[in-house]
Parts: structure tokens; sequence; C-alpha cells
């Protein structure tokens, strides 16, 4: 059956979609969307087709866009997407999934929205909220955000959401409880005797192996990490990579020893590309030893970096591996990461980058 | 008679012209929004006529009635106008809970701190 691939990315102007072939080597461009509304997270359902963009504009407030039509017209709801009465306002919405017929939005300041009705209405989900250590999280350098959430591929009353910078937490009750998920991740900006607390880490990015649900990696601000255990107990990866600071991650969508990281030069240190030559690493042993992946990529000048969404893998059997810039390029590798040609440029920022293949 | 221009009914293009709603004995009150308000709502006006209006909160209320979502991009749930929205009313920044008189000239404006 003859393919489209397709990737939705959300951009500091709109969201814009790039489409190709099965053998993804010529991309058209389309875009902006969403009225150019700063837009944090595209993600399609390639079930369906149906897209979904959040993003919150300066004047009008935080929402949800759509599109079932590929990006040729969308709408855009925030109805549900608000706190109570008296409380800091959402806003923007971070982040998106959907599945177990649920769409949940990330936002800012940090909480969790799940829609029962494909994105049109959504409902707080209070356990996250009223969590008792929710008085003590402290933003990050990009706010409160709450820019991944995780769902498990099996048990729709599992996911997790990643938070900066209060750390990961998991639900197992739908969204009743949820538990801080963050022992062994380190906090390198607290004092020597606090580095380990429950809560506080900055997560930048969270990703699931494939056909292993409770291994997960994790590029955090201090470290990179894997939990073979549901987020119970993280171990550090990050030995053999040229900094412990990065934002994204991208899991292999098939080997779930294989895992994909972009380190930057370090947290003080400018936060570009190390020694301004752009690398993608990638491990094949579940991020024991690791490899970088340069050519192609920029060797000199690369004062880039990449954001915490702003990688991902398509689902082809030979898969591609994509991520942009917050200098506006897009980039694509068909061999894993090892080599890579530039498919887009002169972009706004780009926030996100997600895949999805459908039948053309 | 407002202060940045004639009064409403020399106006002439879009921001001109007969408009929308308005059914009631007193005198509607006269609504402009941004054009990157209307831009958001399919089939809005630019010019708006709202009845039976006390206040900036039902204003609003009444313009969410005819395009659902609206309250929503101008309102946020503290609740007040959003930060980078102005609301003037008869020339005057308002708040929500602002009177409005029959036949008020009123503008819903995104705020340049926004842009």
């Amino acid at each position: 059956m003859a393919t489209k691939t397709l990737l939705l990315l959300g951009t500091r102007k709109g969201a814009f979609l790039l489409e190709s072939d099965a053998e993804r080597r010529d991309w058209t461009v389309r875009g902006p969307f969403c009225e150019m509304w700063p837009i944090n997270h595209v993600l399609g359902d390639a079930e369906t087709g149906t897209i979904w963009a959040a993003g919150g504009n300066e004047w009008f407030g935080p929402a949800i866009w759509k599109s079932s039509d590929l990006g040729r017209s969308w709408s855009h709801s925030s109805r549900g997407l608000a706190y109570p009465e008296g409380s800091t306002p959402v806003k923007s919405a971070w982040s998106l999934a959907v599945g177990h017929g649920r769409v949940y939005a990330g936002v800012e300041p940090a909480g969790v929205f799940a829609s029962a009705d494909g994105g049109e209405s959504f409902a707080e989900v209070k356990g996250l909220s009223e969590h008792p250590s929710r008085p003590y999280w402290m933003p990050g350098g990009g706010g409160l955000i709450l820019h991944h959430v995780l769902l498990h591929p099996d048990d729709p009353e599992r996911y997790w959401v990643a938070i900066s910078s209060a750390g990961v937490f998991e639900t197992r009750d739908g969204g009743i409880s949820f538990t801080p998920r963050n022992r062994g991740v380190r906090c390198d900006y607290m004092p020597e005797d606090q580095r380990y607390p429950e809560t506080g880490q900055c997560v930048h990015s969270i990703v699931m192996a494939a056909g292993r649900p409770d291994r997960l990696y994790q590029q955090n601000h201090c470290g990179m990490y894997r939990s073979d255990d549901g987020g119970e107990n993280w171990v550090s990866i990050e030995q053999g990579l040229p900094s412990s600071f990065g934002f994204p991650a991208a899991a292999h969508p098939s080997d779930p020893d294989r895992v994909f990281l972009i380190p930057l030069n370090g947290d003080i240190a400018g936060r570009f590309m190390p020694d301004a030559r752009a690398a993608v690493w990638r491990s094949a042993d579940a991020g024991r030893t690791w490899a970088d992946g340069r050519t192609g990529l920029p060797q000199e000048g690369a004062y880039f970096n990449v954001l915490r969404q702003a990688m991902a893998t398509d689902r082809h059997d030979r898969p591609g591996l994509y991520f942009g810039t917050n200098s506006g390029s897009l980039y694509a590798s068909l061999d894993e990461g090892a080599s890579w040609s530039r498919i887009a440029e002169n972009l706004p920022v780009i926030a996100s980058v997600e895949t999805m293949v459908i039948a053309a | 008679m407002t202060e940045d221009g004639p009064p409403i009914g020399e106006r002439g293009g879009e921001r001109g012209g007969e408009p929308a709603g308005g059914t009631g004995t007193a005198p509607p009150a006269l609504v402009r929004l941004s054009p990157l308000l209307v831009t958001l709502f399919p089939g809005a006006a630019a010019l708006v006529a709202i009845d039976g209006a006390g206040t900036v909160a039902d204003l609003v209320a009444a313009l969410d009635a005819r395009h659902p979502g609206m309250a929503a991009r101008i309102c946020d749930e503290r609740p007040a106008i959003r930060r980078h929205m102005n609301v003037f009313v008869d020339g005057a920044r308002a708040s929500l809970a602002t009177p409005i008189r029959p036949g008020a000239d009123i503008f819903i404006l995104t705020a340049i701190s926004g842009g």
C-alpha cells in the first residue's frame, strides 16, 4: 500500500506540515497554520488522520487546534481548558497525547487536561493539580510547563507526565492520584546534600522504549537516564556523551535498546552544540555505549539548540529520524542517525516534531 | 463620537455598515472586534450590536452565545479580561464589572503588549 509520510511541526509562528512519500527524499512544506499562534506541539492520529496542535497566544490564551483534513482547515477550542475560578490562568498548552479514546493536553502552569470528545472540550485532571508537592513546584527556564504526556500502550489508566521543573509523575488510576517517579535523578542545582529530592527534578524529555512499556528513557537538565521499571528507579546513562545536558530524546520505533539524544554543551555553557559542531548521539544497547552521527550536519558554527519535543522517529520499516532546531532548520536521517540531510530551513523556532504515516 | 474616528454610521468599509444583531427597544451597545478575533470565528462580524448587556461581563457572555468560545479568547479564569486584551467602553479602558449604557460604544482590542 502506498503511504504518505507527514512531519508535524510546532513552531513559534504556527504549525507546519511537511509531506513526502514512503521514500522520504523530497518534501513539500505547508503552513503556517493555526493563525501563526505559538504552537508547542502538533500530534496526529494515523488511524483517523486527525491532527491536533497545542499552543497559546499572548492575546487569546491557550487552545487546542484540530484539523480533520490534513491541515487544510482548522478549528480551535479551549472549552474546559482552565483552572478553577480565581486560579492563575492557563497560559498555553504545551503537549498532547492521544490514545484509549482520550486526548490529553499538558499546559503551563503545569497541569494536565483530558478530553473524551476528540479534543472539543477538556476537563482538568485534578489528581495532578492537587498533588501535595504542587505548592513547591518551581518553573524552569521555559516556565512551569508540562511538556510530555506518555500513555501506557495497554493500560488506559496508566500514564506519565513530565514537568519542568517538578519532575516525572505517574498515575495508575486514570489521573485520580499521581506518584513522583524521580528516584535516582539528580538536581545539580541544589546543595550537595539535597541533590536527590522526591520532586523538583528538571526533566526535559521522556520517551518509551518500543514494545517495552516499563522501559523509559529520560533527558534531564542534569543527566540522561533509563528506567526499566516504569520510572520507579532511574539509572544514569550519560557516560560516553559529551555533556549531561540536552533537551530531546527519541526512542527507536521497533528496537527497545535503541535511543537517540542530542546533548548540548552544557546548561551554563551556552546551550548549543558542543564545540559548535552538530551531532546526534545514538545507543544500540540501552544507553551503555554511544556513537555520534555527524555526516551532513554542520561541523562549524552550529550555535543552535534542539528543544524538548523537537526530535522524532517515523513508523516505516526503515525508520526515519528527524529533528528541528531553534534556528528553523529541519534535518532527516534514513540510516538511524548516522548521516543527515537538511529538508527545510528558515522556518520559525521549531518547538516540536512528530511524524504520521498514513495511506496515500 | 469615538476618540479615534467618526461616528459609527459614517464609517466605511468593513468597519462600517449595519451592525450584526440588536433587536431590542433600547439602543444596543455597538461592539467593534479586533480583526484577529474576528478571524478566529468564521462568520463573525467586525461590528456587532448587543442588546441588554448591563456590564462588560454580560457583553462577553452575549458574544460567547453568538460565537461559542469567544469568551475564552477575551477573558481568563481569574476571572478577568486577559492580560493582553483591552476592552474600551465609551473611550475608557474597562474591566468585566464596568457598566454599559444603552448605545454604548465598545472596542475589544488586542493590546500592543501582547504583540
